[in-house]
């Protein structure tokens, strides 16, 4: 940004300097003016035909696109002046004249930047007496159905295809008023990334068919999120209504996903929803598990951990702050910590290098390796005679009935933390329900080492409460003497004592995030055995 | 020549002087008729003095704009390290323009010539010419005419002995308007859709492939040797009093006219000496009412206004329109306005690329509610409406096609307003015979 000249340019009266070759658009922004437009994105290339953007500028003749012309020294452009409004009232117009108006049953109603702008700007009516052009529904694969009569054919969807997924399905096909998008023979938007061009259709033409008619916009809550389904760690929106989440989108950050996200990301949050959900903390009492209170389970879980070594297994979806209270457990117990990690197959974006679905999917792999957990296929091969096996939110699925059953044998005690109950964990000494990802705040670690933060987006079921804070306690009572409940105070802890994540502080991450450092190395385990 | 009239006393041809005569067409028939010696000259030529010659003609753009082709020319830098290419707009889509078709159709050799001279000047190695889809004799002619240029050492790597390199290909267009458009052109070339791109960059700077490019009309290319061989003194002679518009000009005449066709004349001829002497007026018993002088995307003449006008560059510009292509379209008073605006309207809805907003929805909305007019359905706000949505569709997109819609609408309602009325008040059109019950009411 520093390098090349800048620019000085006027912009509704706002002085701003900006480099040289930025275009109008651009330069508004950093002068706090918005230029409404619709075919312009910034992940996009330029294409210019929207003329939304259409700005005055002094001593020009013509009307200019901000998105396609590059601000000039000493420029004074007028965005809100008559000419730009009468241009931009024009185009609201023509935008409508075949629009079917049908806001009252449009998912994109409320978030519709077609709406937006009319309500802003737009004619109190339409001079449009004839017939409206009219096209059938279209299901373009995927998870995308193409709704032509809304489209206003800024081709935002065609160029990410192409420029950026290089998986050319789209088109513009035909001309003149008949023009619609269209899919090239025998081709479907079956691409790992397609799901992206519902984002970026700013009007109602493009909809995932999963969040169809499910929910009016103005009804969601949103929460900035982080994806918990890979370690790519793109940045995201939770959308929630009535504490369910129904909808998970992708939220800009030019460090890590830009402004996209897949779709098994996309489509994967079902499970933030489960209804299988263990309410209570619950105790062994005799045969069966029975509900307690939290002060009874976490003295239980305690009691049994107390003067063992533990062996803990992990999920690697758990947050860094959980991850290091566990490690604190081990740290005064003695003992082991191993994560196992569901895999699938990689699906890189081409047209963003160091942007893909990650083979690892779970969010926190590269966090539980720096706080010493190691990565197994065999979480269970490491329990010693005697030891008492602390499982955190990890279901072992697919472990075999033998080897959970020799598991129990061997160990002396079995405590779970989870949201879960699954067959094998009726035979824990206590179980402590927590929230999931959805339910709390924390931190994950991304593959490339950034520490990024995810806010609460519902109400955990019941009784469960945050990791960190069960953790917290748990902690208390083994001993500790530090008191952390709250992520920000686990967090520095975290940071003081790990030196990959030293001089970061939670409120400091932002919702950016900050990267440990390059030479970052796991942290040794259990140094008090 | 008036082609296919017999050439008018009055008219200068230079490059009609041989349309009609079929041995032109053949290679050995066009040397005998001095073909292919502007080339040798200019290839012992500096290409910088080229140039600087085509600059001293007075030379300008035969296209539509008008834009004097040396200094375009001059815009192409030598020894940027990458190569240069020359587009010929051979598409003449613009509705009333037949006089490209006519120079491949019966001199290809010149045009050959004219790419070959133009390549070199501006320092290409490479020559494309994009021929419009519907013109497959002006195809045959240009593939034949390029196939003999090569057999005969003409075009190659070593054009005329020269040592220099020289290809042309031609390259037919798939039937689009907007492919007439320069930087469409250059993405159908390409092999995309043929979209207008934004401007800048200019071709000069990245055009065909992204390299600079030079694209020059048909007219304007054949012009250049005739230039070569006889100097720009000579061409720049050519003109009837003012001096910014030199040479000789061929227009398309068709419509309601006795001898419609194509004419040569030079800058500066009285327009309506050209429609009463040379085109032979209107048909017997009507008289002229309006003439689209420069292709269907100027401004409409009244004839009053035509009659007054001097045809060169300023002269129609001067009296309100353009020279643009030269595509001359006569309207007799028997010509229902509305109507022929409402056909040209549906040309360009019909031909809009869609990228742009105001002419993908503009142009189609504008033909509906000319339509509706035309059908008597019409209502007393619509002219305004028109007036304003014509307002909305000029100077603000990519290309020109959305103003070329505009244009005839706009000078339409403004020159035959009184047309537009009789048919809102009357509900039906007036130049179409009543219906028994209109009568009978």
């Amino acid at each position: 940004m520093t390098e090349g000249k800048m620019i000085s340019v006027t912009i509704e009266g706002r002085a701003v300097q900006v480099p040289e070759g930025t275009s109008m658009l651009e330069a508004a922004k950093v002068a706090g003016v918005l230029i409404p437009h619709y075919c312009y994105h910034p992940g996009l290339p330029v294409a210019g035909v929207c003329r939304m953007c259409l700005v005055e500028v002094e001593k020009s003749a013509k009307l200019a696109p901000a998105c396609a012309t590059s601000v000039a020294e000493g420029q004074v452009i007028h965005v809100h002046s008559d000419p730009a409004r009468v241009a931009r009232q024009g185009v609201l117009e023509m935008l409508l004249i075949n629009h079917p108006l049908d806001c009252p049953i449009c998912d994109q109603s409320g978030e519709c930047e077609l709406q937006d702008y009319t309500f802003a700007e737009g004619r109190k009516d339409s001079r449009y007496r004839e017939a409206k052009r009219f096209n059938p529904v279209e299901d373009f694969g995927g998870d995308v159905v193409y709704v032509p009569n809304r489209c206003i054919l800024c081709t935002r969807c065609v160029r990410f295809m192409e420029d950026v997924a290089h998986d050319p399905v789209l088109n513009v096909s035909e001309r003149g008023d008949r023009a619609v998008i269209g899919k090239f023979e025998g081709q479907d938007l079956t691409h790992p990334w397609a799901g992206n061009v519902v984002e970026l259709c700013p009007v109602g033409a493009l909809l995932s068919k999963d969040f169809l008619n499910k929910a009016r916009s103005w009804d969601l809550d949103r929460s900035a999120s982080i994806c918990p389904n890979c370690t790519q760690g793109c940045n995201t929106a939770l959308e929630s209504r009535d504490n369910v989440v129904v909808r998970m989108r992708p939220r800009p950050n030019e460090d890590v996903n830009k402004y996209f996200l897949c779709d098994e990301g996309r489509l994967n949050y079902r499970w933030l929803n489960r209804r299988d959900r263990v309410e209570f903390p619950h105790i062994r009492r005799g045969d069966a598990l029975a509900p307690a209170g939290w002060d009874e389970a976490v003295e239980a879980a305690a009691a049994a951990l107390r003067g063992r070594r533990v062996h803990v297994v992990a999920s690697p979806s758990l947050s860094n702050e959980v991850l290091f209270q566990l490690a604190q457990v081990i740290a005064r117990l003695g003992g082991t910590g191993v994560f196992r990690v569901r895999q699938g197959p990689e699906a890189p974006l081409d047209g963003v290098p160091g942007l893909s679905l990650r083979a690892d999917r779970a969010a926190n792999v590269r966090g539980a390796e720096l706080l010493g957990f190691r990565r197994t296929e065999t979480p269970l091969a490491g329990l010693a005679n005697g030891d008492a096996l602390l499982v955190a939110d990890e279901e072992l699925a697919g472990a075999d009935a033998a080897s959970l059953a020799a598991a129990a044998a061997t160990a002396a005690a079995v405590v779970v933390i989870g949201t879960t109950l699954p067959s094998w964990a009726m035979r824990a000494a206590v179980m402590l329900p927590i929230a999931n990802m959805a339910e709390e705040e924390g931190t994950f670690t991304n593959v490339e080492g950034r520490v990024q933060r995810y806010l609460q987006a519902k109400a955990a079921p019941g009784l469960a409460r945050p990791g960190y804070a069960a953790m917290g306690d748990l902690l208390t009572a083994l001993g500790d003497q530090t008191v952390n409940v709250v992520p920000s105070d686990v967090f520095r802890a975290l940071a003081a004592a790990h030196a990959p994540f030293g001089g970061m502080t939670y409120e400091g991450l932002g919702l950016r995030g900050a990267t440990v450092s390059a030479q970052a190395q796991p942290a040794a385990l259990a140094a008090a055995t | 020549m008036g082609f296919p009239q017999k050439s008018h006393p009055r008219e200068t041809t230079v490059l009609s002087k041989h349309f009609g005569d079929p041995d032109a067409r053949t290679l050995a028939g066009w040397r005998n008729r001095g073909g292919y010696r502007a080339l040798e000259q200019t290839l012992a030529m500096e290409p910088a003095a080229i140039v600087q010659m085509v600059k001293e003609s007075g030379l300008r753009g035969r296209g539509g704009a008008g834009f004097p082709t040396g200094v375009k020319w001059s815009f192409m830098k030598p020894g940027d390290g990458k190569p240069h290419y020359l587009c010929c707009n051979a598409d003449e889509s613009e509705p009333g323009t037949f006089k490209d078709r006519e120079i491949m159709r019966w001199t290809p050799h010149a045009l050959v010539e004219g790419c070959a001279i133009g390549a070199y000047a501006i320092g290409a190695e490479t020559a494309y010419v994009y021929i419009r889809g519907e013109f497959t004799e002006p195809l045959e002619r240009m593939t034949e005419a390029v196939r003999e240029a090569y057999a005969e050492g003409i075009l190659g790597r070593n054009a005329l002995g020269s040592g220099k390199r020289i290809d042309v290909y031609v390259h037919k267009g798939a039937g689009a308007y907007i492919c007439g458009e320069e930087t469409a052109l250059m993405n159908s070339l390409e092999g995309r859709r043929g979209n207008p791109r934004i401007k800048p960059p200019f071709p000069a700077t990245a055009g065909v492939f992204g390299q600079p490019t030079t694209i020059n009309n048909v007219e304007t290319l054949v012009a250049v040797p005739h230039i070569i061989n006889n100097g720009a003194e000579w061409y720049k002679a050519m003109c009837l009093g003012n001096a910014k518009s030199t040479g000789t000009k061929l227009y398309s005449v068709c419509g309601n006219v006795r001898r419609p066709g194509n004419y040569e004349v030079v800058m500066g001829f009285p327009f309506k000496e050209f429609l009463y002497d040379l085109c032979g007026g209107p048909p017997a018993g009507r008289r002229f009412k309006a003439i689209i002088p420069g292709g269907s995307s100027v401004p409409i003449q009244t004839i009053a206004e035509a009659e007054a006008t001097v045809m060169d560059y300023e002269g129609f510009v001067a009296c309100g329109t353009m020279l643009g292509s030269g595509g001359v379209i006569c309207i007799d008073d028997a010509q229902c306005m509305v109507k022929q605006i409402a056909r040209l309207a549906r040309f360009y809805a019909h031909e809009s690329c869609a990228q742009c907003t105001q002419c993908r929805e503009g142009t189609a909305w504008t033909t509906k509610i000319m339509e509706r007019i035309e059908a008597g359905q019409g209502t007393a706000g619509d002219l305004d409406t028109l007036l304003d949505i014509a307002d909305n569709m000029t100077a603000k997109t990519i290309c020109v096609l959305s103003d070329s819609c505009a244009v005839p609408v706009v000078s339409g309602i403004q020159k035959f307003r009184d047309e537009f009325e009789a048919h809102i008040v009357q509900h039906r059109c007036p130049f179409r015979p009543a219906t028994a019950a209109a009568v009978a009411a």
